[in-house]
């Protein structure tokens, strides 16, 4: 917007509207918070699962917004992260860009600034962690780099907070002032053909907001949009053989076949260049950094695994050991709020809707956050301190193996605990399709709900001293399967040239305590919203199949034989048959007994199917619905004696197999399923997931079943 | 010709020509792995799976069959 514009519309004068853009770890997110007296928006981007930051305050008489944009290398597309940025640059309607530079790697940095100036944006430059850079004996001279490239240079400390003003001050003047032009020469070969085709453009006097030095490069870079743009004017037939020649000569200098390579080499150039100038670096010995010193013992090629593992652990035990703690607290809090709320209400069925639907199905979402919380907040310091990278160093060579990425452990892991922040930790891949594969088999690590189906399986079959071996075995067979359908999908479905590895190993930094505190929070109120509303839905509808229809007369001649025995143990036996046959006679009984005969091949009987299909809801359930329907009430958990020897005389071994193989492998419950849904983008993965597990673990469960038959 | 796949740790080499192109090519670039950098093997993991080297001050871990497209000489 230009301040002509600004004076027809004084409503909107006054905002500024900022985009935030730098190479990754430049510390933008710290420069974002350290802005004071700001109000932090937290959403996504549309259409992607990318964060989107944006912060909004007043200086003097502007209202700011600055939107915190992915960082990015180069202004390429290949991540979702940098096409989210790439995208916003282009398209989205924003006054000015303020790029953030990691002032103790100026040259690097200039690689992407060299890129924004060739757009047609006001810019000012935020040298940051200038602090930093003073220690290690790097000296800036901000003026000359100003005079030098046209733009403002200022320099700031996300961490000391020093400049932070003067940037604020810097921008609001910037935005008063005219467009830039700022100076970017490169070699004269380049220069020459610029000319050229500026002398063109100027002389068919082509209209465009952009200058035509910067068309000029653009054209020569190869831009697509500014081709799409020309391509449709007239003067395009002359230009063609103009600039065909134009990049002929660019690469014949470059002794390239490639032009975006030989841009790139004049952008390093240029960059080299303006660093010579404005750098003042004191000469120290060359000993090793800080960094250098913790790498060589956290990716050592013989400890760095045995560390990496080590952190895991420790992770796990604190995530599902401390997790668990607060666990019971909410459940007996909401099993209260139930009853409470219960007690108010007079009508049955909306009775039951509230508590057993809603406040149950609500309940259930929040049970997840402590053990949420703390993962987050172990994720975001093993990326804060740039660890990450490490680990994926070091696991890239087993996991490609496999078509998986070294990053992909980080979620596969987390799968034994609880597949929903599994599936929100596998954001932490960056690529698309490495992201998607993780996510498709994320599933086949059997989360912590399943265990309470294997225990009482494996008790009720195997002696106690054998039952840790079978339960090992399932754990381990399960991840194996995972990794060769991870395989299997990517030589089928995700098949393709392998994404390029390439990634930045970061220096080594404490994450402040802000930081660690706004992207934990974020996560947990992203899971609590969205999951949260479409999780308590799921449980809503789950309640209804299986209470659903009511079959009144049922009830009422079970109530009369209830109250007409005395003995206790009698009216346990009638409670329990009257849950039995009405849970028979439920839409989601109907289903069972409807789809007996699809799993009839595995030797399930009725029963199974209903607690299978009941275990879509959560695992948890199934082992009560079993309960349930072999009559053993309610309130049977997985080390209940009696469940077990119903078990193990109702269902035969090979049955037995099967249906732990079903669990194993078929969709982990209906919250995941949501949020694989929400992370991996579209609702047709869903139906791919489903299809996908529910084929695997019958054709398996086939196999088990007959194989164990044959055996014994 | 020699790759970077075929250095050993702590050795230094310039960058001759990278012979690759598409989407890896360009990512290689956007880290400033280009003809004429300077760039010092830091750390191989095991079975040279990955490397890390270093260019400029920036420290870039790459799969070793990507190593293997970069032609480098000694300095």
């Amino acid at each position: 917007m230009s301040s002509e514009d600004a004076k027809v519309c004084p409503i909107t004068a006054n905002h500024i509207k900022v985009a935030l853009v730098g190479q990754p770890n430049v510390g933008k997110s710290m420069l974002i918070n350290s802005v004071s007296n700001a109000h932090l928006h937290v959403g996504n981007f549309s259409g992607v699962t990318v964060d989107k930051t944006e912060v909004l305050f007043d200086y003097k008489n502007y209202h700011f917004t600055v939107v915190d944009l992915p960082g990015t290398y180069a202004l390429t597309d290949y991540t979702i992260e940098e096409r989210v940025t790439n995208e916003y640059l282009c398209t989205e309607d924003y006054d000015i860009i303020i790029n953030v530079v990691d002032s103790t790697n100026l040259e690097k940095n200039l690689q992407l600034t060299s890129e924004l100036l060739t757009m047609s944006k006001k810019v000012v430059i935020a040298l940051n962690m200038s602090d930093e850079a003073e220690k290690e004996g790097i000296k800036i001279n901000a003026e000359y780099m100003t005079e030098l490239i046209g733009v403002p240079c200022i320099k700031v400390s996300a961490a000391t907070k020093e400049g932070i003003e003067e940037l604020i001050e810097a921008v609001a003047i910037k935005h008063e002032t005219s467009k830039n032009r700022p100076k970017l020469v490169f070699s004269e070969s380049v220069e020459e053909e610029i000319a050229q085709l500026v002398w063109y453009l100027d002389k068919h006097k082509y209209n465009s907001t952009n200058s035509y030095r910067n068309v000029a490069i653009n054209l020569l870079k190869g831009n697509k949009k500014t081709y799409a743009k020309l391509h449709d004017e007239p003067i395009w037939i002359e230009l063609q053989p103009i600039l065909i020649e134009a990049t002929k000569h660019i690469e014949l200098h470059h002794d390239s076949d490639d032009i975006k390579e030989a841009f790139a080499e004049e952008y390093a150039a240029f960059n080299r260049g303006i660093a010579a100038e404005v750098l003042k670096q004191k000469k120290v010995e060359e000993k090793k950094t800080l960094t250098e010193k913790i790498d060589s013992i956290l990716i050592h090629p013989i400890f760095g695994i045995p560390i990496f593992l080590f952190f895991m652990w420790s992770l796990f035990q604190l995530t599902f050991v401390i997790g668990n703690i607060p666990m019971d607290y909410i459940s007996m809090f909401f099993t209260w709020f139930g009853d409470t709320i219960g007690a108010t209400i007079g009508n049955d069925d909306i009775r039951s809707l509230v508590v057993d639907g809603v406040i149950a199905g609500v309940g259930a979402v929040v049970l997840f956050v402590p053990n949420i919380i703390i993962l987050f907040v172990g994720i975001a310091l093993l990326e804060g301190t740039g660890y990450m990278s490490r680990v994926a160093f070091l696991l890239d060579g087993f996991f490609h193996k496999f078509g998986l990425h070294g990053q992909s452990f980080i979620p596969l892991v987390t799968g034994f605990g609880c597949s929903i922040p599994a599936y929100m930790s596998a954001r932490i891949l960056k690529n698309d399709r490495d992201r998607l594969l993780t996510l498709f088999i994320i599933g086949f690590m059997s989360c912590g709900a399943r265990l309470p189906v294997y225990v009482l399986f494996s008790g009720a079959f195997f002696a106690p001293d054998m039952a840790g071996n079978v339960l090992f075995a399932i754990y381990i067979s399960g991840a194996m399967l995972g990794l060769i359908a991870a395989k299997v999908l990517k030589l089928t479905a995700f098949k393709g040239k392998d994404e390029p590895f390439v990634m930045e190993m970061p220096k080594y930094r404490l994450p402040t305590f802000k930081l660690i505190w706004h992207t934990v929070l974020t996560k947990t109120m992203m899971y609590l919203k969205k999951a949260g509303t479409f999780i308590a839905g799921a449980a809503m509808l789950i309640w209804f199949l299986s209470n659903y229809p009511h079959n009144i007369d049922l009830t009422k001649s079970y109530e009369t034989k209830i109250e007409k025995t005395q003995d206790v143990r009698e009216k346990n036996i009638l409670k329990n048959q009257l849950s039995e046959t009405q849970l028979e006679q439920s839409y989601l009984g109907r289903i069972g007994k409807f789809s007996e005969p699809l799993f009839a091949p595995l030797g399930f009987d009725w029963k199974m199917s209903v607690a299978l299909q009941a275990g879509i809801a959560a695992k948890e359930v199934v082992v009560s619905t079993l309960g349930v329907l072999y009559a053993l009430g309610n309130d049977v958990d997985q080390n209940s004696n009696s469940l077990m020897g119903a078990i193990s005389k109702n269902i035969s071994f090979p049955s037995a197999v099967a249906f732990i193989v079903v669990i194993m492998i078929y969709l982990p419950c209906f919250a995941a399923s949501i949020v694989f849904t929400r992370e991996a983008g579209h609702i047709k993965y869903f139906f791919y997931l489903f299809a996908f597990t529910s084929i695997v673990a019958y054709v398996m469960a086939f196999i088990a079943y007959n194989v164990t038959s044959f055996l014994l | 010709m020699k790759t970077l796949l075929d250095c050993h740790k702590d050795c230094k080499v310039r960058i001759v020509k990278l012979n690759t192109g598409g989407e890896l090519k360009q990512r290689l670039i956007s880290f400033g792995i280009m003809k004429g950098a300077e760039v010092e093997v830091l750390e191989h993991a095991p079975a040279k799976s990955t490397i890390e080297i270093k260019v400029g001050k920036m420290r870039i871990a790459l799969r070793g069959e990507e190593a293997k497209f970069i032609d480098v000489e000694k300095i």
